[in-house]
């Protein structure tokens, strides 16, 4: 019952916040953050009060709603949207709180919106039924439309209407698979029915399984977001509010990599591995042309944006290489990523708070004024590049080394993305806080509110960094569930594999 | 004991973490008394524990201990956990007891500076994180280390952050070792899925049992850990990030880039030792590596003007030394070369430092002159370093520890002569571009005034390392001269006795040929720059010492090969050319309203028409059905 | 008596309908554009008197006397609409009268 009280608070909160905004426009953000420190609280209840079992799912729920169609209600709680979860209502939260001074106009509708969002998410983290969870994944879609596109910067109509254009197309693609899937399912068992339960290993000639894996990979690629699928992402992310680029980058991208983790590897086992080669590929293309592209802007969060592609790269090179390894550092990226890219996107935020420039050629010397901010800007770049007890390193090790043992080349050709983070990373912190000043900003440092915002997430990344161990332990089921049945490559079959490859040259 | 150990890499975080926080809320006198009273107080227990680790000798070879666990999923189990053996203890010494020497300088050097207490938060990290390497006990927790100390050479060089090209110094170090660093994480992801383990002690257990020697595993696994040695160490091919580094504060190129971080890379070498003993190709490169890089270190050094490239390059190549040691198996003797030169090359840098200082940051060798008598003290000290630099026979603890490079380099069971010529041109250049420093800095007239002496704080550090360049090397005596083993005893617990293939009446020979080359050097040092300035000229305006000044053209071709392509990658494609399919597709819609919009005129009698024409087409279909 | 096919009667009716068609398609005046449209209402109600004078009914020229209603009706009311627009364009040109065009 507690998945549904998750959802229904933030409905709740989102109606609310959107009534009071006319009265009061401080009552929205607080009522905001109380709903959602409310759901945090109460996930965090469960995770301390629950006793650890190996069953599939924590806990389950499920109320018919369309029967005549085999349509449920559908929730249930695993290690890995359990994580997901827990990082969602904290940005969610944070994100409340740097939107506190940034949005003045319309504020209880803002709200309604980013309750919206965070409800849908939560939504497609917890849904077990297809046509719920193709629901919630549309419900994501609208708010986060009037974000971008009333409270964004100077190009936002377009930059939504592509994002929306984009992310909608691609979810039709998915939902005409998830009829097929119905009607594949129903004709071999003659259930007719949307129950991922139920749906998973369904029977079904090779062919028929990889274009129904194809539908389902249109809108996760899209959202993920792969190359070359990604031109939506760093228009959307330039042009929406700081609160609105957080919950995109650090949330909506991971709906994707959840997606891939939930239903494209339990549900099409064959069909996957076929396009592994391909999957692993994109992967790669997407670490090093992300970063390419990140170092070439001029436009500060266009660059972050593109880092956000680059760091996805490793997403779905892990996804691919089917091992336990891999996914834990899926698992891992998903929450570092998350936490980085969302501390620069909040840094940006900041800076245009300040200087209402995003121009990194008019930045430079910022650290004589702001030396917090530089610290904080610091510390993230160097979590983008991958720096050893900081998250993101656990992340891109595991998947490097997951990767390295199912396909060498690929996995060689991603670690050369390591020395491509450092090249953009530190131009970032260069341009920015380094050099004289360009010009002379009336600039002061972070508020207290700031600070908190921005320690609480040094705080996070170090702890991911130096203790990831819980996170492992957490979603170590959900993991070797969606293993269940994909044959893992031996390391010396690779071994055997790539010599034999290197004789015959 | 074990606590001990754990406690030495985390006092440095500590202070860090201190220094960082509410460094600008301290006094300087507080803050440079926590800074540098950390680092001492490491010193301090560097030396309890190894007063305990001497004394469990010959047991006990090593302690382990550790901490928590820190990832343990699928097979890989990596802990914090850290290992004290004779190879990390001597390094520890030398990173703790410099260190601390240098903290004191630092004190007295940056007191003038607005970013104190921050100079001492970035220095302590990086004591930290260098101490995290060597006592690493699996080779994940030492890669946590190297990057570390990567991040803070990145800080410290970039220190002076108003100045844009220092910025840009501190990114080309940083991206050129990153560059090492990947080509040794693909190195530590085979070794980890072929052995299961990341612990260094089972990984080179069981590579020996495992692997047979030249198997191409072996041989691919050492090049990649080698490459990231490279990369830290500032050898051949990726040396040329080290001279531009000597723009960051003096303390900070005596510390990183002389006695502790450019080590990091023998560090790995002599740890990962049987992995390299299964690779003899890759082992033969190293030698060959090192020869090269000492030759040409040593004519670039030659024919620079700033008094700290001079040093820059003379590391470089006294660092290859260190690698041709290693090359031809004489493990212990790279080691004992590494810290003696930690204890002259610190003093030569710290010396360098008070001298810019002094002369308003005045780099121009040139430009300088007859500080002899002006500042003796500095003087002397920087007079000793350079002797020992020059292994001057017999009385400074750098001809022992040259020395006996030069010898296995000839007499190892893969040492060749052709190496030990190389060396010993290098030993003749090493005295040659020690004196002309000396000569033209120190000597003649002076074409600029000191504007202050230095304090006690900088001058009592000079004085400690100048006596430990002089007597430093009679912990290694060899037989002919008092056959002392103390070091290599020491050290032999850990690495493998080098194998001799020559006879020890021959060192002798060998001894008197590198002291005399020293001397000659000098003495030629004294002809062309003290008595006939008018000999070096030819030399000093030609050609070759303009490309020998720049570092014989590497820079250039890296910028043409690497840097220039990727710069005009980026920027030609800066706008994505994946989104001209979606302009495209918006363009099409736009063009079809237009197109369409022609049949939404607004006139009455055009929709008529149409009206019309519709009936007639329908009336038509219907009749001919 | 001219005994005319019936026919010949129904084309003449048809040509008389083009007639008022083509009228109302070529002119630009207003005016000339109902009196199109009277012809083609005469048009379809002169087809109803031939059929009643073929079928001996008179059902056909009851319906004559409806059009002929309808079509004051519809005169009155199109030549009211056709002051308020030339009160507000000056003009009877219907080409004038294109306000709801696409704007592009």
């Amino acid at each position: 019952m507690i998945l549904v009280y998750l959802i229904v608070i933030l409905l709740a909160g989102a109606f609310l916040a959107w009534v009071t905004g006319k009265w009061n426009p401080v009552l929205p953000r607080i009522i905001s953050l109380a709903t959602l420190s409310t759901d945090l609280v109460i996930i965090i209840l469960y995770v301390l009060l629950s006793v650890p079992s190996n069953k599939d799912w924590l806990t389950d729920i499920k109320f018919d709603w369309i029967p005549q169609f085999g349509i449920s209600l559908h929730f249930a709680l695993d290690g890995l949207s359990l994580v997901m979860l827990i990082l969602t209502f904290f940005l969610g939260i944070i994100s409340v709180i740097i939107s506190w001074k940034e949005i003045v106009s319309k504020v209880g509708f803002f709200h309604f919106n980013l309750l919206l969002i965070l409800a849908g998410i939560t939504g497609v983290f917890l849904s077990l039924d297809l046509f719920l969870f193709y629901f919630f994944w549309e419900l994501m879609l609208v708010p986060m439309y009037f974000l971008i596109g009333i409270w964004g910067h100077e190009n936002r109509t377009a930059a939504s209407n592509k994002f929306f254009l984009y992310t909608q197309a691609s979810g039709l693609l998915m939902f005409i698979s998830i009829l097929a899937l119905y009607f594949v399912h129903g004709h071999s068992t003659g259930l007719y029915t949307f129950d991922y339960q139920q749906i998973l290993g369904t029977e079904m000639p090779a062919p028929t399984a990889f274009l129904l894996m194809l539908g389902f990979l249109a809108a996760f690629l899209v959202k993920l977001p792969v190359v070359p699928l990604h031109n939506w992402l760093p228009d959307a992310h330039t042009e929406a509010p700081t609160a609105g680029s957080l919950i995109l980058a650090a949330l909506l991208l991971k709906t994707g990599a959840y997606g891939l983790l939930r239903f494209i590897v339990p549900l099409f086992p064959s069909a996957s591995a076929e396009f592994a080669p391909i999957g692993m590929l994109l992967g790669v293309v997407g670490i090093l042309y992300g970063a390419k592209l990140a170092f070439a802007q001029t436009d500060l969060k266009r660059l972050v944006a593109y880092t956000s592609v680059s760091h996805m790269g490793f997403v779905i090179l892990g996804v691919f290489s089917f091992n336990e390894l891999a996914y834990q550092g899926v698992v891992i990226q998903m929450i570092a990523h998350g936490i980085s890219t969302g501390a620069l996107f909040i840094l940006v935020g900041q800076l245009y708070e300040r200087i209402h420039t995003r121009d990194i050629n008019k930045m430079g010397g910022l650290w004589e004024k702001a030396p917090f901010m530089g610290a904080i800007g610091l510390i993230f770049s160097m979590a983008s590049l991958g720096l050893p007890g900081l998250g993101n390193f656990i992340a891109e090790l595991l998947i490097l080394i997951g990767a390295f043992k199912a396909n060498i080349l690929m996995s060689c050709l991603a670690s050369l993305g390591l020395i491509a983070a450092t090249i953009y990373s530190l131009r970032i912190v260069q341009k920015v806080f380094l050099g004289n000043k360009n010009a002379d900003w009336k600039m002061y440092d972070l508020t207290v509110r700031e600070k908190m915002v921005s320690a609480s997430l040094v705080i996070a990344i170090l702890w991911l960094g130096l203790f990831p161990q819980p996170v492992i332990n957490t979603a170590k089921p959900a993991i070797l569930k969606t293993l269940k049945n994909q044959k893992e490559v031996s390391w010396h079959d690779q071994v055997n594999r790539t010599n034999d490859y290197f004789i015959k040259f | 004991m074990t606590t001990i150990i754990a406690l030495i890499p985390a006092i440095p975080f500590l202070s860090f973490l201190i220094l960082a926080l509410f460094g600008h809320k301290l006094t300087r006198k507080l803050a440079g008394f926590i800074g540098a009273g950390s680092i001492g107080m490491v010193a301090l227990f560097t030396f309890i524990v190894a007063i305990g680790f001497f004394k469990s000798l010959p047991e006990v070879k090593s302690y382990s201990v550790t901490i928590w666990e820190w990832i343990n999923t699928g097979n890989l189990k990596v802990d914090i956990s850290f290992s004290l053996d004779a190879l990390s203890l001597v390094f520890c010494f030398v990173i703790t007891f410099v260190g601390f020497l240098i903290h004191v300088y630092s004190i007295g050097f940056m007191s003038k500076d607005e970013g104190f207490s921050r100079f001492f938060a970035y220095m302590n990290l990086f004591i930290g994180s260098m101490l995290v390497l060597v006592l690493a006990d699996n080779i994940l927790l030492m890669y946590l280390g190297w990057e570390g100390v990567g991040l803070c050479s990145y800080l410290l060089i970039g220190f002076w952050y108003k100045e844009p090209a220092n910025g840009y110094a501190a990114r080309k170090a940083f991206i050129i070792t990153r560059i090492g660093d990947t080509a040794m994480i693909i190195g530590i992801f085979i070794l980890f899925l072929n052995f299961g383990t990341v612990n260094i002690n089972e990984l080179m257990q069981q590579a020996s049992g495992k692997w047979a020697s030249g198997s191409s595993l072996a041989v691919l696994t050492a090049a990649l850990l080698l490459c990231g040695a490279l990369g830290k160490s500032a050898q051949l091919p990726l040396q040329t990030w080290l001279p531009d580094a000597m723009a960051g504060p003096s303390p900070v190129s005596a510390l990183i880039h002389a006695a502790t971080m450019v080590t990091a890379g023998v560090y790995l070498i002599a740890r990962t030792h049987v992995l390299f003993s299964l690779a003899p190709v890759v082992q033969s490169a190293i030698a060959i590596i090192g020869a090269l890089t000492l030759l040409i270190a040593g004519f670039s050094a030659l024919a620079q003007h700033d008094l700290k490239r001079i040093l820059a390059y003379s590391t470089i190549s006294q660092i290859g030394y260190m690698f041709l040691a290693l090359g031809v198996g004489a493990w212990s003797a790279a080691v004992f070369h590494f810290m003696i030169h930690a204890f002259f090359k610190a003093l030569l840098f710290l010396g360098a430092g008070i001298v810019i200082l002094v002369l308003n940051e005045e780099h121009d060798i040139f430009k300088m002159g007859g500080l002899r008598k002006k500042m003796p003290v500095v003087f002397i000290t920087f007079l000793i370093g350079s002797a020992s630099l020059s292994a001057l026979p017999l009385i400074t603890a750098g001809f022992y520890s040259k020395d006996e490079i030069l010898w296995y380099a000839y007499s190892s069971q893969s040492g060749s002569i052709l190496l030990w010529l190389a060396g010993i041109v290098g030993a003749l250049l090493t005295a040659l571009y020690s004196f002309r420093m000396i000569f033209i800095t120190f000597y003649g007239e002076a074409k600029t005034e000191p504007a202050f002496n230095p304090g006690k704080l900088m001058t009592v550090p000079l004085i400690v390392l100048a006596v430990l360049s002089l007597v430093g090397g009679y912990v290694e005596l060899p037989a002919s001269i008092g056959n002392i083993h103390l070091f290599s005893n020491l050290v032999d617990n850990t690495l493998p006795v080098v194998v001799v293939k020559a006879g020890e009446n021959q060192e002798i020979l060998f001894q008197l040929l590198s002291a005399i080359i020293a001397l000659t050097g000098i003495y030629i040092a004294y002809l062309i720059y003290f008595k006939k300035p008018s000999l070096s000229e030819p030399f000093s305006h030609s050609r070759i010492n303009k490309y020998f000044e720049k570092g014989w053209g590497f820079d250039k071709l890296y910028n043409t090969l690497f840097v220039n392509p990727v710069v005009w990658l980026s920027v030609i494609d800066k706008n994505d050319f994946f989104d001209w399919w979606n302009i495209g597709i918006a363009r099409l819609a736009l063009m079809f309203n237009s197109l369409l919009s022609y049949a939404q005129n607004g006139k009455l009698r055009w929709y008529l028409m149409s009206f019309a024409i519709g009936i007639a087409l329908i009336l038509t279909y219907m009749l001919s059905k | 008596m001219l005994t005319v096919s019936i026919e010949t009667q129904i084309l003449f009716a048809g040509i008389l309908f083009f007639l008022g068609l083509i009228g109302l398609l070529v002119r630009r005046n207003m005016i000339f554009m109902l009196m199109s449209i009277e012809i083609m209402f005469n048009s379809a109600g002169l087809v109803f008197i031939i059929a009643a004078t073929h079928w001996k009914q008179p059902d056909g020229q009851v319906m004559f006397i409806f059009i002929l209603a309808v079509t004051a009706v519809e005169v009155s009311i199109a030549l009211a609409l056709i002051l308020q627009v030339y009160h507000h364009f000056k003009t009877l040109d219907a080409d004038a009268v294109n306000k709801l065009k696409d704007h592009n």
